[in-house]
């Protein structure tokens, strides 16, 4: 493989393949730069390239349809029955974009401003320069889809507000916005399936990822309706498999969503960058008991119109219409006057445990605030809001019972999004030569907080605009002989895979699945949760090792790997849960400082906000599995900021 | 509370299935109707029986994947609701249910309450697309939507795909899920171009599939979560007239076979 130029950095990584590679020359030239660098395939030689495509949410969806178009053969995957049933379709606000269509003074410039301080200043400022550039391409490209975005009366499109901006730059479909966008690229997606561009494997899970001579070049999965275990060659695989959310058990990704894909990559090789990076999303719908399988997210655009209060006094037992103005503390406006109820997410969850913990939480265990509408009913009327969130309130009174028209609706923190995951370069390669990963399951753009209505524009400019790219420049660097599925490394990497499902079948213990996941995301919640200590952390380093001996002792699956057995699924997922819950949980205590979602106690100011140690942990910390049982090495890639300066973030 | 459930229990597609009742005590009003299942499943696991398959993901009522019949409605009693957004409080405490999988030709069972939707992917990859090259789309507002059309094309865009209308329609047809994608990109400007050859290849397609033709029965608008309006189908069919009498190709419409888009599996 030909190494492609990059400005010499002046620290030498600890790891030979921690270089972020960013082209050199100034931020808005870089990705200019970088593309007149690339090779380029011969467009006649391009179906002789085989690239996979894991998951199909937005990135994986845009991705492979992208690519299907230029001309590979690309292989996709997902564990859903359908393309089109991704998490990402669960995206309910929007997506950013610096097309400064209101014309309030948004940019380029502004969106990067605004995501990098967003993110507590640990993301890269090249990647997120780019991710704004890109932001303005992917309105254009989804519009000419068909994505039915909201609209004026003049027929333009329409612009909402959200965290952590003071400009209006989010476009949205209704609250279905991820559902809109998805349904796009899965269109295209579906388009190139039909020309036979694009080959499906639905209700396909990856297990195992093939590396043969240091390179990525392709993946073993189980069909999940026959159990067939097969064997997939490529020339280069793209992981796009979300986050890892699920860990705390209860939260709002899918039943589904997973780690297994990336964790896999992990032990074969790729470095895992800033485990403990978790979004806590402020507005969720909080939990009504034991037999809970997951959080309702409801749409951080509900704080445009919605104000978010609790009762001054500790334990005022009045109904919410019942407590006069005068007895309410609408916390965020007081403590943030300046963005008020738009806030930041981790801002604004820490401000909502904040209250609730000093006893003044509404609803059943006092854990709750209220986010009301009353204000904005009377400002403009039912009609307006129906208009703007009327499935949302559908959602909650469907949910809870209770009508958001007449009471305000409770809201509660929940894990939501983790900024962590594979370690990737400029290219979006992670430390595996031609293991490209995209989306949530990268770590690339947001650094410890992510910006809401960020996800979708992240996911969409690394699918359609980043790893079309990134990927031919790879092929194109050539060096890449064939590899035969049926042989050596696939073959061995197929009994990896089969050895680890007969040992899950064959524990034959007391316990659902179900009772172990729940137990290890009890735990992570209480000790890496929205507050985490040095003493916190240690207890759960001590205490997963016992969970996971306990899950490979007394396991009970029914049935057998031959067919369709859901159990068997998810315990796969929760048998990789314990060993990344470790390495969140280690990273979260070597990071001696609080940045964005990562809160440890020992480190706030005297008003309780995060206090960042810029001279000891401006960097990623990117961990190096060393095998079964032993300690990851934790290697540091450091974080310049020449455009934004480093500075403590303030919302008041 | 309690509730009976009579579920439809089947190992695989070449075996029988049967009913078989569960009794399912201690539960609350606030669960939802799949945690019941789940809390079922914990209980059948710990007893070493088999567990219920059921489909489901992200459980608030978007991705449609879940979906199966309860007293022969689908998704419950619930209006304008997955069976995932249906809660125990809609219920009668030791009302007896009847729990089985979507009924279709076209959508042969699995397991259990799982059955295999992949028609209604080869629908969407026989025309249900604007083919609009990555790369090469022109400024956003550079293409006016009035703000009605735009509204309606939103509403038929909020299907979810889940089935429901083809199990409840007596002729298992797919025509409110054909529809409402024809009816999203046909009131947009960005969907003329492929408007006549997408109605046409998309009928086909679902013909191809093994739905029924619509014979305007309306069961499919009653049942759906996501309350697409039976006005698609009427659109649907407008154009479809439209199509067929001014075709110019003259060429027969090809339709993609079962295995075209994936690689065929070994069954065991």
């Amino acid at each position: 493989m030909e190494a492609r130029p990059s400005i010499p950095t002046a620290f030498a990584p600890s790891h030979p393949r921690l270089d972020a590679r960013i082209p050199s020359g100034p931020l808005p030239q870089k990705w200019e730069r970088r593309r007149f660098e690339m090779k380029l395939v011969n467009p006649a030689n391009k179906r002789k390239y085989t690239v996979i495509v894991v998951g199909t949410g937005l990135a994986g969806a845009a991705a492979a349809a992208s690519l299907g178009e230029l001309g590979y053969r690309v292989l996709s995957f997902c564990y859903q029955d359908s393309p089109r049933r991704a998490h990402s379709i669960a995206a309910q606000g929007g997506i950013n974009a610096a097309k400064n269509y209101p014309n309030d003074g948004d940019s380029v410039e502004r969106l990067f401003y605004d995501t990098v301080k967003g993110g507590d200043f640990r993301s890269r400022e090249a990647n997120v320069y780019r991710l704004a550039q890109l932001s303005v391409n992917i309105i254009d490209q989804c519009t000419a889809q068909g994505v039915p975005f909201a609209r004026e009366y003049g027929g333009t499109l329409s612009n909402r507000s959200f965290g952590g901006a003071l400009v209006s730059r989010t476009f949205y479909a209704r609250g279905q916005t991820g559902q809109q966008l998805l349904l796009g690229a899965y269109q295209a997606l579906m388009r190139q399936a039909a020309e036979g561009q694009v080959l499906l494997h639905p209700r396909t899970e990856m297990l195992e990822l093939v590396v043969v001579e240091g390179r990525a070049r392709g993946i073993v999965a189980r069909d999940l309706v026959t159990g067939t275990i097969s064997s997939h060659a490529a020339d280069a695989v793209v992981l796009c498999t979300g986050g890892y959310g699920n860990l705390f058990y209860l939260s709002t990704n899918a039943r589904g969503c997973n780690a297994t894909a990336i964790w896999r990559a992990y032990r074969q090789g790729a470095l895992f960058a800033n485990p403990c990076y978790t979004q806590i999303h402020p507005t969720c719908i909080p939990r009504s008991g034991d037999y809970q399988s997951k959080l309702t997210l409801m749409s951080e655009s509900l704080r445009n119109d919605g104000r978010v209060w609790v009762p001054k006094e500790k334990g005022d037992g009045r109904s919410p219409q019942e407590i006069p103005e005068g007895d309410r503390d609408y916390y965020l406006e007081r403590m943030y006057p300046t963005y008020g109820n738009l806030a930041p997410r981790d801002i604004a969850s820490r401000a909502a445990k904040l209250v609730c913990d000093q006893g003044r939480g509404v609803g059943p265990g006092g854990l709750g605030v209220y986010l009301d509408f009353s204000d904005a009913f009377e400002r403009l009327g039912r009609k307006v809001l129906d208009e703007r969130y009327g499935n949302l309130f559908e959602m909650y009174e469907r949910i809870t019972g209770d009508d958001p028209h007449r009471v305000p609706m409770r809201i509660y923190p929940a894990v939501h999004y983790t900024m962590g995951g594979l370690w990737v370069d400029y290219d979006l390669m992670s430390t595996i030569p031609g293991l490209f990963v995209a989306g949530e399951a990268n770590f690339s753009d947001h650094g410890a907080n992510r910006l809401g209505a960020s996800a979708l524009m992240q996911g969409l400019a690394d699918g359609y605009f980043i790893v079309p790219y990134t990927v031919g420049d790879y092929l194109a660097r050539g060096g890449l002989g064939r590899v035969d599925p049926s042989q050596g490394p696939f073959r061995d990497a197929e009994a990896v895979v089969a050895a680890r499902l007969r040992r899950l079948l064959e524990v034959r213990g007391t316990r659902p699945v179900e009772v172990f996941h729940r137990a290890l995301g009890n735990l992570l919640w209480n000790d890496c949760g929205m507050a985490r200590s040095r003493g916190s952390l240690t207890q759960a380093l001590a205490e997963i090792p016992r969970l996971r001996d306990e899950f490979w002792r007394d396991l009970r699956l029914v049935g057998t790997g031959e067919e369709l057995n859901q159990d068997l699924e998810r315990a796969g997922r929760v048998a990789d849960y314990y060993e990344l819950a470790e390495l969140m949980c280690l990273d979260a205590l070597e990071r001696e400082e609080s940045c964005g979602g990562h809160f440890r106690v020992e480190h706030q100011t005297e008003e309780g906000e995060a206090l960042r140690h810029d001279d000891r942990f401006t960097h990623v910390a990117a961990w190096e599995w060393r095998g079964p049982g032993e300690k990851p090495v934790r290697h540091e890639e450091p974080l310049v900021f020449e455009a934004v300066p480093l500075q403590a973030r303030s919302y008041k | 509370m309690r509730i009976v459930l009579d579920v439809w229990r089947q190992r695989s597609p070449r075996e029988a299935g049967r009913f078989l009742r569960y009794e399912v005590p201690d539960l609350s009003e606030h669960m939802s109707f799949l945690e019941m299942l789940d809390v079922l499943n914990v209980r059948l696991v710990e007893r070493g029986e088999e567990p219920v398959a059921f489909d489901s993901d992200c459980r608030e009522g978007i991705c449609g994947t879940c979906g199966f019949l309860v007293n022969g409605e689908a998704h419950g009693p619930l209006m304008n609701a997955t069976i995932c957004q249906t809660h125990l409080r809609h219920f009668r405490d030791g009302e007896v249910l009847r729990l089985e999988p979507w009924r279709a030709a076209a959508f042969p069972v699995r397991r259990d309450l799982v059955v295999d939707r992949s028609a209604l992917d080869r629908i969407i990859a026989a025309g249900g697309y604007v083919s609009i090259r990555t790369g090469s789309a022109p400024e956003a507002n550079a293409l006016l939507v009035p703000k009605p059309e735009a509204d309606r094309a939103m509403e038929a865009a909020a299907c979810i795909g889940c089935g429901a209308c083809v199990a409840v329609c007596p002729n298992a047809s797919a025509a409110l899920f054909t529809g409402a994608k024809i009816s999203h990109l046909g009131l947009l400007p960005q969907g003329q171009p492929e408007r006549a050859r997408r109605v046409l290849t998309m009928g086909a397609q679902a013909a191809e599939e093994g739905f029924g033709h619509c014979t305007s029965i309306g069961e499919c608008a009653a049942a759906c979560p996501a309350s697409i309006d039976l006005e698609v189908i009427a659109r649907m069919n407008r154009d479809f007239l439209r199509a067929a009498l001014s075709r110019r190709e003259r060429e027969p419409i090809s339709t993609l076979s079962r295995s075209s888009l994936r690689e065929p599996t070994a069954e065991p």
